[in-house]
Order: C-alpha cells, then structure tokens, then sequence
C-alpha cells in the first residue's frame, strides 16, 4: 500500500498501522474513537443547504488537533530518553495535505425505477447530487436499453473536499426480458480500469491519475419478503467479481421488524449458497480487528434495510427527515425505524477509504493482471519494441509534459 | 281480508325476486376470481384477508435460484364459504410464477391460453346435449397487482393487461399500498389511470347508479369508482394498540396500519365492490359479454377460415349466427356440433316463419269470408 493511501486511511479511521507498542497504540486509538463519536451526535438540522459550501455538518470531521493523550515511548530508543518526538504528527500533515487536494469518490446505484435510488444518494450525502426522475409531471419514458449516467459533484465539510460521482443506471430491470442487461454496467466498469491502466503506462504519468472507477455499487433489492429475485442473482454473481457490491433492501418501510429480519436473514443465505461475495469481502479482511467488526457487520446488519426521505418532518420538537403517513412518521435516521444510519455510517464514515482501498489493490489489480497476461505480459497499446512510442510532437523541439 | 283485496287487483308477479332469490340461494353461486401479478406483492395475504380463508397455508416460496429456470404455473384453490345461509363456492385460481424470470418474454401466454380453455370448455357444455349441470369454471373476474415501488405501469404489466384485457374482467390493484405516502398514492393511481388509457386498456366498469338511488349510495359509487386501482394492504394478523377493539392490521414502529381503515387503504372499497355489491355483476359481464365476444369470434374464425376480424364488442344474438354460410375444412367435434345445432335452430325459424305465413293466410281468408 503507498504511503499517501495508508496515511490518508489513518487520517479517516484514527486508527494506526504502523509499528508501535499496543498498548499506547489501543490507548491513543480510543481517544481517538471518543473523540469521533462525541462528533457524531446529531444536531438537529436548519433545513436543506441550497449550496454544499456552507454546510454546517460537524459529524465528518475528527477532531481538528488531536492531542496525545499520553507522551509516546518511542521505540528501539534508549528507554531513559523520555520526551517527545513528534513522530505523530504526521497525522495531521497528512490530514493538511488531504483537506488541500481533497478525494474523489465513485458509487454506482443498481436497481429497477422506483426503488429509491436517487432519494437514498440524496440523503446518504445530504444534497441533490441525484436528479430524480421520479417527478409525475415529466414524462419519463424508461430506456429501451441500460444507459449509464454519470453526474460529478464537488461536497465540501469542514473544509474537506469530495469530489462525488454518482453513477446512475437507469433502464436495469425494467424490461420484460432482462437477459444480459448487466453487461453494459459490467462494460463501464472495465473501462474505467482500462482509463487508469493506460494512464499508469504511461512514460510521463500525471501527478494524480483521475480516478474514475467505480469504488462501490450499491445494489437495491425489492422488498418483497420472499427473497431474491433471479435477476439479482445474476446480476451479483457477475458483477461481484468486479466491483464491490453493498446490497441494501430498498424501501424497507414495507415490511414490519420480524418480516425484515427474517428476508434479510434468507436473503444472507441465498447469497452464501450461490457463492455471492458482497463488500466487505470475507477474503480481504486484513487483521483480526477488521475481521471481527466485519464479521458483525457481515452476518448482522447486512444488507442494510433503508428507506430514503427529502422531506422533514416535526418530530418531538426536532425538525428530521422521514416520510409521513397515516399511521405514523418513519424516520429515515431513527435506528428504530431502518437502517439508514447504519448505511450512511459504513460507506461514509468508516469504510469510505477501505471502498477505495480494495477497488484499487484488487479489484483493479486482478483486471490489469488480466490484461497483462491477454498482452502477454506488455501493457496494453505496447508494440513489439517494448516502449510506448511517445505521440509526434508538434514542434520540432520535444516538450516534456 | 287484505290479502284477498291483493288477489283481486294485483296479478301477483311482484314476488317474483324472491321466488328467484330463493333458488339461487338453493343453487349457491360459484365465483372464479384470477390473481395475477409479480411474487410478493401481497396477492395471497390479500385473498385472505377478503375472503378471512386460509388458503395458502401449505404454500412453498422457492428460492431464487430455483426461479431461474421456471415457468409459469396455473394454479387454483377452492374455498366454500358461507355466509347469512348463501354459499358461495370460489375458486382462486394463482399464477405463480409471473414476471419472477429475467426473460419474461411471452409469460402471459399461458394465462391467456388457460382463460380461453375455460371459454372453450363453457361453449362445449352449452352446446352439448345434457346441459342441466354445467360447471361454470369460467374466469369471472381478474384483480391484477400494480407494484406500489415503480412509477405507473411496468412493459410487462401493459404487455400482460392487453393480452387478457378483452378476455377478462380486470380490476387493477396497487399492492403493499403502506409503502406510499398519501400524496404518492394519489399520483400513482393518476399515472396508472393515463397509462391505461393511452395504452387502451379495457378494465371492467362499473355500472352506472340508477337514478333513483339514494344520494348516500351515489356518493358512495362515486368514491369507489375514483380510487380505482385500489392500494390495498392486506393482513391476517389483528393487532391490539390500545384502541376500542382489536383490528386487522401491520405493526411497525412508527405506528399501525389498519387494513380496515379507509384512509389507511382501499381494502374496506374493494371488498365492498368485489363481494358486496358487484359479484353477480361480474358474473353477468363475463357471461354476456366477455364469453359471448369469444363465442363470436371462434364462430367467424370457423365461418371465414382466412379472415380472423375481432369481432366488435356488441353481443351478437343467436340468431344472426345462423347466417353464417357453412364451413369449408374439415371439423372437430365440438365445431360439428355447434354447426348441427345452428342448422337446427335455422331449420326451425324457418319451420316458424312457414307458421306465421300460414296463420297470416288463414287470417286474411277468415277476414275475406267475414266480410262477405
């Protein structure tokens, strides 16, 4: 893993990789933890911002200067020397250098029209960075035919930058023969590698190769209550091997709490019979620690039972989003009510860098592997001499990119 | 006596409803109402919740691996059920199955052929020569279910509701109508009302109210016939939260929505239409109509072996069915039939009109020699 990758994880988790004694190691880290959930307390919002610059939302940012709460031992050191390095800091250059350069951050939505999709994104990343085609007025017409729609956003909190992608797929599913209708996702997919292969075979490589590649696809299941459908499974039996895939049961205000436990329950199982590896993958979990947080996530809460609102409601004196009916309010960020939270908090808060981490190192990693040995081991675009000859120059003296 | 005054101005026919009513009650009525529509949209929990059966409680939902390769089934479930002394024999007849493949090309055919097969079946009872106990197994009636997560009409719902559309008596039905919002239910029973009328799409009518009726039924009439299609929520569970009485109905967390209710749901106006005031309806449209249109059109189809005409929606009287000039291939059983007893009936109307000239002859000879 490069340095940059690994320090910007740090910065993300608080967490460290790198040699030191565990017990200052868990001790740092826990103050570090207490820190991030003390911001994450919900404070109630004032409505929708029109524009992301003004974004009041804290719950993003740890803790802007992280103290250490005990004097680092370092290591291999003469153990009389006591005193301070400083070593740790380079948290928080890391941390400068990111909130300066900022991230970029691709997620795909999969799924029939009128599951949701466009609503949860919006309320995932609390803008319109989905334009909803759900509007009764505008006359719709579904495609004949997979198109893959891919809108940039730039978000910033507390002066930390994303540049957000959302990848729309409308058109999956809908047709009467859905046969196949996942290739061209998977097409999209692979080109994007192919985009940042040919950019990292490149004698003269841009400082930071624009990252297009879909870091994570979030795939809606119909909430019927049975289970899943043929045309998930296809789908997630292809595309798995891909991409990693967050399955989340799409507007889950459907079901009551023993139906949903009991789909989400037959639907972990049908997955596991049909060998369906979803984010985060059994194989990938590094340590003990990742495994078992993984663990609990994996066989407990997935797939996340969600239900996605633009709306607000008075609740109890609190202004929050959710849907209005009849018989009650459903709050979209009340663990009671739907998963939501749990979503927005494993894609945004915890695993945001991981998503990133495993597209590149496997994901995209097996897809050059492959390319390389189809090309016999050249990089793609290479010819017999073994070198990418560089484009003509126009002028007679060669400019150095 | 009064009723000795009644007998002398009255001729007494005014009791004839009830003497009708008092055979039918004898007879019982059979019912067959089709469901049709994607797996899980609450179809069962529905027909259970209507008719307080338990029909599908042997039932095995297949995983979905096992749904890749299947086809769809027909199914039918018969229920008697009684109720005030009338008995109703219904039949419920599944389509599991549907729109479950990810090539759902043609998946319709089967529901189609097997609703013609019922016709067919009917026309040969009608034409046989025993007809007292004919079995009426004839679809009546088919409620199909609209998924409340799309966005109006799916293709192979249109797909689906044109193939059986002139077959059928089709009441659209927005399943697990607890998913929407009032707002979203309103405009999804809108997008599925233009679709359906852009896609010209026949669904049964309802009739008109007589005039004379009281204004209480008219409203009611009139409300019914705008929620059509009915968002409906089914349950068998009754929940106790704290109110008068239990209630069928869904608890969540956020509250409780009960089935009975008319502003959780249109349950309370489908079962009224269905079961309390338009059953005999349906039956009556499927038979004059809907059966009738088939008989004409596997008549003409017989008659003009080239032309294959739709035949118009207007029920063609028995009679102009003797016009139709003799076949020329050569015939099934059933067919031989029908043309026997065609020329029958031909062979006796002119048997009539041979009568009618005569009587007109004695007639005018009788007025000849009276006048003279």
């Amino acid at each position: 893993m490069s340095k940059d990758v690994q320090a910007r994880r740090n910065a993300q988790t608080g967490r460290r990789r790198d040699t030191e004694t565990p017990e200052h190691a868990s001790g740092h880290r826990d103050a570090r933890w207490s820190t991030l959930r003390r911001a994450h307390t919900c404070t109630p919002r004032t409505g929708l911002p029109e524009t992301r610059t003004d974004a009041a939302m804290s719950e993003l940012v740890p803790e802007p200067r992280p103290k250490p709460a005990v004097p680092m031992k370092p290591i291999g050191i003469n153990p009389n020397l006591l005193g301070y390095i400083g070593i740790d800091t380079i948290i928080e250059q890391m941390r400068k250098k990111t909130m300066k350069t900022g991230f970029d951050f691709n997620i795909m939505v999969v799924g029939q029209s009128g599951l949701g999709k466009s609503t949860l994104v919006n309320t995932l990343f609390k803008s319109q960075v989905s334009r909803k085609a759900s509007s009764w007025n505008r006359e719709e017409k579904i495609p004949k035919t997979v198109e893959i729609k891919a809108i940039g956003h730039v978000i910033e909190e507390g002066g930390v930058k994303m540049k957000l992608t959302v990848i729309d797929t409308p058109g999956f599913g809908d047709q009467i023969n859905n046969e196949n209708c996942w290739e061209p996702i998977e097409k999209y997919i692979n080109e994007q590698y192919e985009k940042f292969l040919k950019e990292e075979v490149n004698i003269a490589r841009k400082k930071r190769i624009p990252d297009t590649r879909v870091h994570c696809c979030l795939y809606f299941i119909s909430p019927t209550g049975h289970s899943l459908r043929p045309l998930d499974l296809e789908f997630m039996k292809h595309l798995s091997k891909v991409v990693n895939i967050i399955p989340v049961i799409a507007k889950a205000d459907t079901m009551t709490l023993e139906e949903k436990s009991e789909f989400k329950q037959r639907v972990r199982k049908e997955l596991e019979v049909n060998g369906i590896e979803f984010y985060p993958q059994k194989e990938f979990d590094e340590d003990l620690e990742d495994k078992t947080e993984n663990d609990k996530i994996r066989q407990e809460s997935m797939p996340f039972a969600v239900v996605g609102s633009d709306k607000e409601y008075q609740v109890n004196g609190k202004r929050v989003l959710g849907r209005k009916t009849p018989w009650g309010i459903i709050e979209v960020e009340n663990l009671n009510h739907c998963e939501f939270a749990l979503l927005r908090d494993f894609v945004i808060r915890t695993h945001l860098q991981d998503l990133k981490e495993v597209t590149h190192n496997i994901h995209y990693e097996t897809y050059r592997a492959k390319r390389l040995n189809d090309n016999g081991g050249l990089p793609p675009g290479e010819g017999l001499l073994g070198t990418v000859l560089p484009p003509v120059p126009a002028t007679p003296c060669p400019t150095a990119e | 006596t009064a009723i000795g005054a009644m007998d002398k101005e009255y001729v007494g026919f005014a009791a004839l409803p009830n003497q009708l009513h008092r055979k039918s009650v004898k007879k019982g009525f059979d019912f067959t109402l089709m469901v049709a529509g994607e797996s899980g949209l609450g179809k069962s929990t529905l027909i259970n919740s209507l008719f307080l059966t338990n029909l599908y409680e042997d039932r095995q939902i297949p995983e979905a691996s096992a749904r890749l390769t299947q086809t769809l089934t027909i199914e039918r479930r018969g229920v008697e059920i009684e109720e005030g002394g009338i008995k109703v024999k219904l039949t419920v007849v599944d389509t599991p199955g549907f729109g479950d493949s990810v090539d759902c090309s043609d998946c319709w055919l089967p529901v189609v052929r097997f609703i013609e097969e019922q016709f067919e079946q009917y026309l040969r009872d009608e034409s046989g020569l025993n007809r007292k106990n004919i079995q009426d197994s004839r679809v009546h009636c088919c409620l199909y279910f609209i998924s409340p997560f799309g966005r109006g009409l799916r293709p192979l719902d249109v797909a689906f509701l044109r193939a059986v559309h002139e077959k059928v008596n089709i009441i659209p039905v927005i399943g697990k109508a607890d998913a929407l919002m009032p707002k979203e239910t309103q405009a999804l029973k809108q997008k599925i009302r233009e679709q359906l009328k852009e896609e010209e799409i026949n669904i049964y009518q309802f009739p008109e109210c007589d005039s004379d009726e009281d204004e209480d039924f008219k409203r009611q009439d009139a409300e019914m016939k705008e929620s059509i299609p009915f968002a409906v929520v089914g349950s068998c569970e009754v929940v106790r939260d704290g109110g008068p009485r239990p209630v069928r109905g869904r608890h969540y967390s956020w509250g409780t929505v009960e089935v009975e209710n008319p502003h959780h749901c249109d349950f309370l106006n489908l079962r009224r239409m269905l079961v309390q005031t338009h059953l005999q309806d349906l039956k009556e449209v499927t038979h004059d109509l809907l059966y009738e249109g088939y008989r004409a059109r596997c008549l003409q189809s017989l008659a003009r072996p080239g032309a294959r005409d739709r035949a118009s929606r207007s029920k063609l009287s028995r009679q102009s069915a003797t016009e139709i000039p003799l076949p020329m291939l050569p015939l099934a059983d059933t067919e031989k039939l029908i043309r026997e007893k065609d020329e029958e009936l031909r062979r006796m109307q002119e048997m009539l009109e041979k009568m009618q000239a005569q009587m007109q002859l004695s007639q005018a000879q009788g007025e000849q020699s009276d006048a003279l």
